[in-house]
């Protein structure tokens, strides 16, 4: 089991709110992720839930029992932390080891769940290495074998696949994903990286200075962000907005059109007249950056090619359906 | 573009190099060959370098007057118990003010080294007349006492500066694999930190060894290390400088053997971690 409340969660260092009131319900078995720009709590949030962090205020319960005066070791979460943080002095099996051992299993005991650790890691052949003699991606495995092995109740990733190059970030992604389905136990993903978020999550916390702005399942946060910042932050390339006269002829301040919501004409007449600046061709989309004169840049998305270049002259049609409206203190309007 | 090294500017550097090198060493390069000279050659002027009457009669005549094998388990004792407690003390010290510190830490540890600003001249005529009081003088564990305490604010500095370096992340797994702090400290800090604890160990050893402010002020016999040996041969009746050579040389042989096999670790020692 691996039920997660939070209520009423609160978090200062000295006179500085870093957590102002976070309530949530994460249930059994669901990959939850927290997602924000850097120094919106999101890490500091995951402390306090591993406790390696003393809250404020405000409660944490897991499996319905609060946890706030509870040591980390005791709470029956693992963490995988961005810099591995493994035991350099230990091998591989040491390092997956150490929890166990703690714990005071039995030899024969940690033994065999190490090598059933590393043999779903792939690291079986790594067993007795240390950890300097792996690649940047082995680690990270070591680092989720130390994890995994002490069946907690919940996985704790504060970052995890940052220090990893694009192409094994990917692969990592999946494995991780793959791996906590497998499993079937709760995880708490700590990134910055919205296309992490809406990759791997169930559902989705979007933090924004402290507070959470919306949790919901990535097509929820896609489709129906609650306001500016979620609808700004979730979605790339980000999703235009438009103030002004525009705006307030669609009853609003703000509205916003995602790129791949824009339809492109090439010197077309109806909608948002432009001249392309930038042209990304990357063969399955085009990304266009236009200078649309008062409106401000745009960005559109096309799927497949177009031969757009910087110069053209273009109109950009939003779907009159998928436009975004927000109010004075930047709320979603809902018709 | 990488600044050009000149095959030159190579030869000049290596040169002035060995030349501070060797005007480093070279006082302790005269004690030795002073020490297998007669008296009479030892101040003769001008000195003689490598040609005089070489003689070992200053090395029989030092074991003859006093008991260097006494004063050197003097010294060995004085100088491993004080850094033993030293380094008991320190580890735990260092540790919470590396890992745990309050507003107050950084206060904390510049009043530690600011103790060691104070010449210890200072605070002799106390420290003696408590020791007086206490029957500590002329013993060993008075010496080991007073030269742990000496000896204890640079250890926790050392300390505090290698500890500082490990990555807080590291101590934060422990933590959550459910290790107590006790287990934290002998399983994952202490082995990581082997280099550091090795440097501050014989860096203290050292400073332990020769120290002769206390150990000439507090001992006479009984618990006199080699630092009294040595001063014993600097006499009211005169200078024996061939004897008190030999006597010297004596007395910095096993330290100088223990900092040719580790300079390694002294060098990160002497240099606070700042060399990795």
């Amino acid at each position: 089991m691996g039920q997660i409340t939070l209520q009423g969660v609160q978090k200062s260092f000295g006179p500085v709110h870093i957590i102002k009131g976070a309530d949530l319900e994460i249930t059994d078995g669901s990959f939850v992720v927290f997602v924000g720009p850097s120094g919106c709590g999101k890490t500091t949030l995951l402390r306090l839930i591993a406790g390696l962090e003393d809250v404020t205020g405000g409660a944490i319960l897991i499996d319905g029992r609060n946890v706030v005066d509870v040591p980390p070791a005791k709470r029956g979460l693992s963490m995988v932390f961005q810099s591995y943080a493994l035991y350099p002095h230990m091998s591989v099996r040491g390092n997956i080891a150490f929890g166990l051992k703690m714990a005071g299993v039995a030899k024969d005991e940690i033994n065999r769940k190490v090598e059933a650790a590393a043999a779903t890691l792939n690291l079986t052949p790594y067993l007795e290495r240390k950890p300097r003699e792996l690649s940047g991606g082995q680690r990270q495995r070591v680092a989720i074998g130390r994890a995994i092995v002490r069946e907690p109740k919940a996985f704790l990733f504060d970052e995890p696949l940052s220090n990893l190059d694009a192409a094994l970030r990917v692969q990592m992604r999946l494995e991780v994903t793959r791996l906590q389905k497998q499993l079937g136990t709760t995880a708490i993903y700590v990134t910055h990286d919205q296309v992490e978020a809406m990759t791997m999550a169930d559902k989705i916390v979007v933090l924004n200075g402290g507070k959470i702005e919306q949790y919901g399942s990535p097509l929820e946060l896609y489709e129906k962000p609650n306001n500016l910042f979620v609808a700004g932050f979730i979605g790339s390339p980000k999703m235009n907005f438009v103030t002004g006269e525009l705006a307030r002829q669609q009853g609003a301040t703000t509205i916003g059109v995602r790129p791949e919501h824009l339809k492109v004409e090439r010197d077309g007449q109806g909608g948002w007249q432009g001249t392309v600046a930038v042209a990304e061709h990357l063969g399955s989309d085009t990304f266009l950056y236009v200078d649309a004169a008062a409106l401000g840049m745009l960005t559109a998305r096309y799927v497949g090619e177009l031969d757009l270049h910087p110069g053209d002259r273009v109109s950009l049609i939003p779907d009159p359906a998928r436009i975004h409206r927000f109010d004075d203190s930047g709320k979603s309007i809902h018709a | 573009m990488a600044r050009m090294v000149t095959t030159r500017n190579k030869v000049i550097s290596t040169a002035a190099a060995w030349l501070v090198g060797f005007l480093i060493f070279f006082p302790i390069l005269w004690m030795v060959l002073a020490s297998f000279k007669t008296e009479l050659e030892a101040f003769a002027i001008p000195p003689s370098f490598l040609f005089f009457h070489w003689t070992t009669e200053n090395y029989v005549t030092v074991q003859e007057r006093s008991d260097y094998l006494h004063h050197a388990l003097n010294s060995i004792i004085i100088a491993g118990g004080s850094t033993l407690i030293a380094m008991l003390i320190a580890i735990p010290a260092a540790w919470s003010m590396a890992f745990s510190p309050t507003k107050r830490t950084k206060d904390v540890l510049l009043w530690m080294l600011s103790t060691k600003m104070m010449p210890p001249v200072g605070v002799l005529v106390p420290i003696y007349l408590i020791y007086r009081t206490f029957g500590l003088l002329d013993t060993r564990s008075g010496l080991i006492f007073i030269l742990c305490l000496g000896n204890l604010p640079i250890v926790i500095w050392m300390l505090f500066t290698y500890f500082k370096e490990i990555p807080k992340d590291i101590l934060e797994a422990a933590r959550m694999d459910g290790a107590t702090i006790g287990r934290e400290l002998i399983y994952v800090l202490t082995p990581m930190a082997v280099p550091g604890l090795a440097s501050t160990l014989l860096l203290n050893l050292i400073l332990a060894w020769n120290e002769a402010f206390w150990t000439l002020n507090l001992s006479t016999l009984e618990a006199a290390p080699l630092t009294v040996f040595i001063a014993s041969y600097s006499s009211p009746e005169g200078l024996f400088w061939a004897k008190l050579s030999a006597a010297s040389t004596l007395a910095i042989a096993p330290i100088l053997v223990l900092g040719w096999f580790s300079q390694r670790q002294l060098v990160r020692g002497l240099t606070f971690g700042a060399v990795k």
